[in-house]
């Protein structure tokens, strides 16, 4: 308690600027990390000390004015300057505006050059936060100009945060802070974590900087001490430590601490192999999941009724437009409109699906060449519409909250959350597709009629409406297929095009007229292009899978899993 | 709305042809307007319009009006030399503004140097050409990606390089001239990794993973992108859901502008990088005049303007000053009056053409704001004078183009040969 109060008095300000930004970061350390909490706080509990320490506060949160007043005319190596000093200042809500400066809601007013935290909270009007006291200062609409930063700036700032916030009571806060001061390592930070150590609580946190405290032993002068650092870094799967360890088993005078190094490298690069090939399967899986969902609407139209539909791209395409206008629908809840894209995008896709079957493709039954360029004449069609409609730029799309960031298991692997989405969203479109062929009348009859046309229509079946509704099942699952691309690609006239090869590619290589053979074609076709990618690049991986499919389907003209017996001789 | 004014340039072409033939002065438009490249180059079309719209308001160019005939090569290579031959020989048009892609210019060059035609080619790209029929008003490489990596070098100290591009020709000779000059520079061939992409490519798991793996080995690592248009999308959405933020590895971008920005959500770019000879926040009065003219012409004041649309209206004032100094519009010799003459850049500043056909031009880096414009965070003190011939190639170090004294736009200075119009 009593040790701030014999260190406040060192005026800061007083040293070189670099000298006095170290200085007062230990000075900050020991102010933060042996009171625990905030120093305004302090004020309030304590009698004599803590009241030279709110004189003190005072006098900083009075200089930090003029500093945050200069920040909007400064260039960025100005403004770095500038942060500098403001940590160095220590003022009680230097963090709270060093924050708002990080995320871009630092503004200063036009009329008296006043610095506020505003918040956008209805058109062109701004809630105002005084950042010298963190109390609501009004709103204004007009006549701010936001401070920009730049990455070198934002780089410093996330520094001089994560020194601020090693001692926020959120666990979270403090890990993500012990990270990024861990990774770049420094005197002071080191001598931040040396005292964070004994008071943390959390385990994950202690194991954070028990991290990078073992990392800056390995520059300790005894060989002893590298040793213990060795030993305790063994296993870890941080970068960091993998680069430091790759430097000391190359370069240490030490033979021993060499040896331990090289060892500790070598088990780190076992298991960054392990984690290589898990990560290499689940981007091979997810894009497998893409080319599923892709073709798995052709499966039904191509593989069950035997119309070659060219347009089947187009009906993706207006699937993801469908997403676009439910995102202008509802421009507040991105998440919400993402999840009734689904229903809206089966629905417009499969009326487009309907029309063009009752349209033009039911006079072209049996004559597979015309069907062929018909599609083809109407998906360049298609395009042109919706170039007509929302120009020939590509729309934006954004991508609701719980879809973006990764799952982080560790430094080695991390796997993207829209991904792992997508990959679950495929599977679930692919059970349900099969309850409905396998467990519903209509997929009772759609069964039949491919089967056998004229008998199913002895038994009375409609055949003609049972064409329609399957070519419209098949068009709305390209359309939900859309909704998942829009999260992954661009939303624009050339959307389909880019798919359509590869959705026919997955639907022959499975089987015509097979669901359980377009799943795991469109996986394995997913998982191949991935395990190639290294080593051959991303064109001639492409190529490759071409040339593997085509010598497969000679060997194997019906595909992984054809169609057997009776009915397999009317395809 | 689009074919409207296609069909009503093409009729009003074909009617005024017989009558108005000696009172207007044509000028062809070689864009896309369908197809994949329409994204880009629709809006060139319509600066190409405006600008002749606004030459008209002045009174026109030498007592004449000016008169547009837009055709629509459909993003089909071979048919750019077809509608290329239609523009010379049928239209008799005294100039074309066109072309994109390369790949779209190589296909036309052989007419234009058969019909001597006289053709205008707003964008960046990879140099190793100069033609007695072509001006090149965009950037060559010593304009843009030779700057962006002395930036990334100097200013951002990047050790590690990752040079990553679609598969085609300009990124291939882009890529092949940065390798060349940062080996020269002292940069050891394990600290480049390059990387080739399809067109249209959307799955970067892997490629983005490989990256953030070659940027872990503890040295500032960079990505140098010539990854084309659609590409970038997805791209730049896995580099965030990767959690790759430009403080760690910064992407600087050469064909990312503010057109291709405004179809994308921009959270995840905010801080990367685009190197281009203008940007749309510049604050220059040239520049907030043209931009009004701009609204004004395509009717919303939501439209961007970007690098190849100011290359277009300084080819374009080039083109009408060379015409007024030569006092007709004859090609040969509006291209012998043409070197030499200056017009102001938008963004401060002079172009001037030089005799190798390209012009002077400022280079800045921006870093991309989340409103979708771009951040000036360091510039070139002075324009950059083009050079057609890469000084970091082998086998083209050697040839220089000079359209004044030596008459060839390939000219071996070792051999003292000319090798004649074949590029």
């Amino acid at each position: 308690m009593t040790d701030h109060a014999t260190l406040v008095p060192t005026p800061p300000a007083a040293r070189g600027r670099a000298g006095a930004m170290r200085g007062v970061r230990i000075w900050l350390a020991a102010l933060l990390l042996g009171l625990g909490p905030a120093p305004a706080l302090m004020a309030q509990d304590d009698s004599a000390d803590a009241g030279q320490a709110a004189t003190a506060s005072q006098d900083a949160s009075a200089t930090l004015a003029p500093l945050l007043a200069e920040l909007g005319g400064a260039g960025y190596r100005e403004k770095q300057a500038l942060v500098a000093r403001m940590v160095a200042l220590g003022a009680p809500n230097t963090r709270l505006a060093l924050r708002a400066f990080l995320d871009g809601a630092l503004y200063q007013r036009a009329a008296d050059g006043k610095v506020f935290i505003a918040v956008e909270d209805g058109d062109d009007h701004y809630s105002l936060t005084d950042p010298l006291t963190g109390a609501a200062a009004g709103g204004a609409s007009g006549g701010l100009k936001r401070i920009r930063t730049n990455n070198a700036l934002r780089k410093a700032l996330r520094q001089a945060i994560a020194q601020f916030e090693l001692s926020d009571p959120d666990a979270a806060v403090r890990l993500a802070s012990a990270r990024e001061l861990v990774d770049d390592l420094d005197e002071d930070t080191v001598a931040l974590l040396r005292q964070r150590a004994p008071v943390e609580k959390d385990a994950e946190v202690l194991a954070e900087i028990e991290t990078g405290l073992a990392l800056a032993d390995l520059g300790s002068a005894d060989a002893e001490g590298r040793m213990a650092a060795i030993e305790h870094l063994r296993g870890s799967m941080k970068t960091a430590v993998y680069n430091r360890l790759n430097l000391i088993a190359e370069g240490d005078p030490d033979t021993a601490v060499r040896k331990a190094a090289a060892a500790a490298v070598r088990g780190i690069d076992g298991w960054r192999k392990v984690y290589g090939w898990i990560e290499t399967l689940f981007f091979g899986m997810s894009l497998g999941s893409v080319l599923v969902l892709a073709a798995i609407g052709l499966a039904i139209t191509f593989g069950v009724m035997g119309v070659i539909n060219m347009a089947h791209g187009e009906l993706m395409m207006i699937g993801a437009y469908t997403t676009y206008c439910m995102q202008l629908l509802m421009p507040e809840h991105i998440g919400l409109s993402m999840v009734l894209s689904i229903p809206a995008a089966f629905i417009v896709s499969g009326a487009f699906g309907v029309a063009i079957e009752r349209g033009i493709v039911r006079f072209l039954y049996g004559r597979p060449l015309e069907t062929l360029l018909a599609t083809f004449g109407l998906s360049l069609i298609l395009q042109q519409l919706v170039r007509s409609i929302f120009s020939p730029l590509n729309r934006s799309v954004s991508t609701p909250d719980f879809m973006s960031g990764t799952l982080q298991i560790n430094e080695a692997l991390s796997l993207t959350y829209n991904r792992l989405y997508i990959i679950v969203f495929a599977l679930i479109v692919f059970v349900l597709l099969q309850l409905i062929l396998k467990r519903t009348t209509l997929g009772l009859k759609v069964r039949a009629v491919s089967q056998n046309r004229a008998m199913a229509r002895a038994m009375g079946i409609r055949s003609e409406w049972v064409d329609a509704a399957t070519f419209g099942l098949g068009a709305g699952i390209a359309g939900v297929a859309g909704v998942a691309l829009s999260q992954l690609t661009n939303v624009g006239p050339n959307l389909g095009q880019s798919y359509i090869i590869d959705s026919f590619m997955v639907v022959v290589f499975g089987g015509v007229g097979n669901l359980w053979g377009t799943l795991i074609s469109g996986l394995s076709l997913g998982v191949i292009n991935k395990l190639l990618e290294p080593y051959s690049g991303a064109v001639l991986a492409k190529i490759l899978v071409l040339v593997f499919l085509i010598l497969f389907i000679q060997r194997r003209p019906r595909g992984l899993f054809p169609h057997k017996g009776r009915a397999a001789e009317g395809h | 709305m689009k074919l409207k004014t296609i069909l009503t340039a093409a009729a009003l072409g074909a009617a005024s042809f017989a009558a108005q033939a000696a009172d207007t002065i044509k000028v062809g438009v070689l864009h896309s307007l369908s197809g994949t490249m329409a994204i880009s180059e629709t809006t060139l079309k319509d600066t190409v319009l405006m600008m002749i719209d606004e030459q008209n308001k002045k009174g026109g160019l030498l007592g004449k009006k000016l008169e547009p005939v837009v055709v629509d090569p459909a993003s089909n290579w071979p048919l750019f030399a077809e509608k290329a031959r239609e523009l010379l020989a049928k239209d008799k048009v005294d100039v074309v503004f066109g072309c994109w892609t390369s790949v779209s210019r190589k296909s036309v060059l052989p007419v234009f140097e058969e019909l001597n035609g006289l053709l205008f080619y707003p964008v960046q790209y990879e140099g190793e050409e100069s033609s007695k029929n072509v001006f090149y008003t965009g950037a060559a490489p010593n304009q843009q990606a030779i700057p962006a990596v002395d930036y990334l070098m100097n200013d951002v100290g990047v050790k590690r390089w990752v040079l990553a591009g679609t598969d085609y020709v300009y990124p291939r000779t882009t890529n092949k001239i940065l390798e060349a000059y940062l080996k020269a520079k002292g940069v050891k061939q394990e600290d480049i990794m390059i990387n080739y992409t399809p067109f249209g490519h959307s799955d970067w798991q892997s490629i983005v993973s490989d990256i953030k793996k070659f940027g872990s080995a503890g040295k500032k690592t960079a990505v140098v992108s010539t990854i084309n248009g659609d590409a970038n999308v997805p791209f730049y959405k896995e580099l965030g859901n990767q959690k790759i933020s430009a403080e760690d590895i910064p992407v600087v971008a050469f064909s990312v502008g503010e057109e291709e920005l405004a179809g994308l959500d921009t959270k995840p770019l905010v801080g990367h990088l685009a190197a281009w000879n203008y940007f749309m926040s510049i604050d220059t009065p040239e520049n907030e005049k043209l931009i009004d003219t701009w609204h004004q012409y395509i009717k919303n004041d939501k439209r961007t303007f970007n690098d190849p649309m100011e290359a277009t209206v300084i080819g374009f004032n080039l083109w009408a000053k060379a015409v007024e100094k030569a006092k007709t519009t004859d090609v040969d010799t509006v291209s012998s009056a043409i070197i030499g003459i200056e017009t102001p850049n938008l963004t401060g500043g002079t172009a001037k053409f030089l005799p190798n056909h390209h012009l002077t031009k400022p280079v800045f880096i921006g870093e991309v704001r989340d409103d979708g414009q771009f951040d000036v965070v360091w510039e070139t003190e002075k324009e950059v004078p083009g050079d057609a011939w890469s000084d970091f190639l082998e086998g083209s170090k050697d040839i220089e183009a000079d359209w004044v004294k030596l008459k060839c736009g390939n000219y071996n200075t070792k051999t003292k040969e000319c090798s004649g119009q074949n590029y």
